[in-house]
């Protein structure tokens, strides 16, 4: 057998580990997953009037805007699904490292990367899981996206790469973090960033200070190219600058995840 | 402070060859003046082991001596600054899959998974080695029996004792048949029953021709399992024998006797031989190997010539003693003594 064989092989079993793991305590999927829907819930169901009125009466730059307040919120809300489900892979990372099996894994003839591999492909199939669920509560409460097949796809398309970037990033900040419980910190506020974004009322309605991080922060982007895909409403040039987001934080990410697995880590 | 008188071992080497490569079967492991520091801290500071294939090596020093350190390096998971290790024939720097593909380690703390189950966690390791599934199960079913694992295989490890993860620990570190075997103080934080148990599974593991490196800050269990023991202290080997050989250079047991006054202690001195005696406490040390008939010895000359003593203890060497012998000071002494140190000179064994 080849070594890229072997880094196959290795990863595989990794991945089946980390979904078992998933499986055994579900506690983190439904957190993940819990999250999102609380925030639909709230936001729709209590908020969802007024702020849908306000959106359509104040904001110019939601002239096209007339569906109910849902149609706006729900691609935000998809983006919290993916950045909650990404940062849940932290504390999974972290807890291998404290737990001494990573050295028991780099004293093995195993393939290195196996067990980055193994945490990344689980957490991007868990979030996709978890983003799927969130989709279909949006729908079931009332979010009709208008897109055709094809937006659809680059839709999906944009949530894996952005998934993907996310977790290599979760991956490097469990490697650094000392405890599983402070893992879990700095992943929190990406995974409420969208909050200090366009999710759930348009950048232009905050005041200035906030409104400028609002504008230029890597979800507001990534929330108007899907909005606009799913719902019609314009896109201009964010998905590119969507696109240009993802492929920085996963450079980023994997590099500097890389970087400190590579050197090692030992208690 | 005793230390440049300090004995060192005395080589009864029944094997006649000399030098540093030895006819025979090769080692299992050599290392040669192998050297670490982190950052301005020197921790191994020149060590030469040579471990014959198909036995017990114990690596024995108190905390901070550096045992860990050397295990990590011999196991690749890290490198040295300088020196050289081979393992199973293979350099550790230069092939670390070929040295990984002959060891298996089991660290100081589990290295288990505590989501899976105890079978589930065997499996894992026979995937890794590549087993394939038949002859994966087979294995796992195998070392869960052996390890008396059987009945809480499905149970997740979470749920396990000490004892019964620090026995999975050990399974899995056995799933990949490895050559060489790294146990990292294995029974360390184990309550004495578990402790022996382990020390039994640990003898048998060397009947099946494995070797085995083991460190320990316990005397009597590198007493119990090694065939060779090296004593480590501050980054140097300052003494390596067999454990019979680093017992004799222990000024040994004794016992303590504490009287009521000064003239008891002057009455048993005429007819003790006192080892040490402190006149402010009132006590005295006599030498003794423990046995029964010395202890009774004393009492009955104690009895014969009406001095009472008012306390009797018996000492055994420990860890605490061998330092003393070795390095003149025990090993909870905190204060480093770079003149001590540099002063001591090492004994290496070339067989």
């Amino acid at each position: 057998m080849s070594s890229l064989t072997y880094a196959v092989a290795d990863s595989a079993t990794m991945l089946r580990r980390t979904l078992r793991h998933v499986l055994r305590y579900p506690a983190m999927l439904a957190a993940s997953l819990g999250v999102p829907v609380i925030l639909l819930l709230l936001f729709v169901g209590i908020l969802g009037r007024t702020l849908g009125a306000g959106l359509n009466d104040g904001h110019a730059a939601g002239a096209t805007h007339t569906g109910g307040y849902i149609d706006y919120v729900a691609p935000g809300i998809i983006l919290m699904a993916v950045s909650s489900g990404c940062m849940a892979t932290s504390v999974a990372v972290c807890v291998d490292l404290t737990e001494g099996i990573i050295n028991r894994f780099r004293t093995m003839a195993i393939s290195r990367a196996a067990l980055l591999t193994g945490h990344v492909l689980a957490s991007v199939i868990q979030t996709s899981v978890a983003t799927a669920l969130v989709i279909g509560v949006a729908v079931a409460m009332g979010w009709r996206p208008t897109g055709g097949p094809l937006a659809w796809l680059a839709a999906i398309g944009l949530l894996e790469l952005l998934s993907f970037a996310l977790t290599w990033l979760a991956v490097a900040i469990g490697l650094v973090s000392k405890t599983p419980e402070s893992s879990s910190n700095t992943p929190m506020l990406i995974q409420f960033l969208p909050f200090l974004g366009s999710a759930f009322v348009p950048a232009a309605s905050m005041p200035a200070g906030v409104r400028w991080f609002a504008e230029y922060q890597p979800f507001t982007p990534v929330n108007e190219t899907l909005r606009g895909l799913l719902t019609g409403t314009a896109i201009g040039d964010n998905a590119w600058i969507a696109l240009a987001w993802c492929l920085g934080i996963l450079a980023l990410g994997y590099w500097w995840a890389r970087t400190v697995f590579r050197r090692g880590r030992l208690r | 402070m005793a230390h440049q008188s300090a004995r060192q071992p005395a080589r009864e080497s029944a094997s006649p060859q000399a030098g540093i490569v030895e006819p025979g079967p090769a080692p299992a492991l050599v290392t040669r003046a192998l050297r670490k520091s982190f950052g301005e801290k020197p921790v191994l500071d020149g060590i030469d082991l040579s471990v014959a294939a198909g036995t017990v090596f114990a690596l024995l020093g108190p905390n901070g001596a550096g045992k860990t350190t050397t295990v990590h390096i011999l196991s690749t998971l890290i490198a040295a600054d300088a020196g050289r290790a081979q393992v199973a024939g293979h350099d550790v720097a230069a092939e670390p899959d070929a040295v990984r593909a002959a060891i298996g380690v089991t660290g100081q703390f589990s290295a288990v998974d505590n989501l899976l189950t105890g079978r589930e966690n065997l499996i894992l390791m026979a995937d890794l080695h590549r087993l394939g599934k038949v002859e994966g199960r087979r294995r796992a079913e195998q070392l869960l029996r052996r390890f008396e694992l059987a009945d809480a295989a499905d149970q997740r490890v979470m749920a396990y004792s000490g004892g019964m993860r620090r026995r999975l620990d050990l399974a899995m570190t056995l799933v990949g048949e490895p050559r060489v075997i790294f146990l990292d103080e294995p029974t360390t934080g184990l309550d004495p029953r578990s402790r022996r148990e382990l020390w039994a599974l640990i003898r048998r593991l060397v009947a099946g021709g494995v070797t085995v490196f083991l460190t320990t800050q316990y005397l009597e269990e590198a007493d119990r399992l090694a065939d060779h023991v090296a004593v480590l202290d501050r980054g140097r080997i300052v003494a390596q024998g067999s454990p019979a050989e680093l017992k004799r250079l222990v000024p040994g047991g004794h016992i303590r006797l504490r009287f009521a006054d000064a003239r008891s202690l002057d009455l048993a001195a005429g007819f003790l031989e006192f080892s040490a005696r402190d006149d402010e406490s009132f006590t005295a040390q006599v030498p003794s190997d423990g046995a029964v008939s010395a202890l009774r010895k004393v009492l009955d000359r104690l009895d014969a010539a009406g001095v009472e003593a008012e306390e009797l203890s018996v000492h055994l060497p420990d860890l605490d003693d061998v330092f003393l012998a070795l390095t003149g000071r025990g090993h909870e002494a905190s204060a480093p003594d770079e003149q001590n140190r540099t002063a001591q000179p090492e004994r290496k064994t070339t067989s």
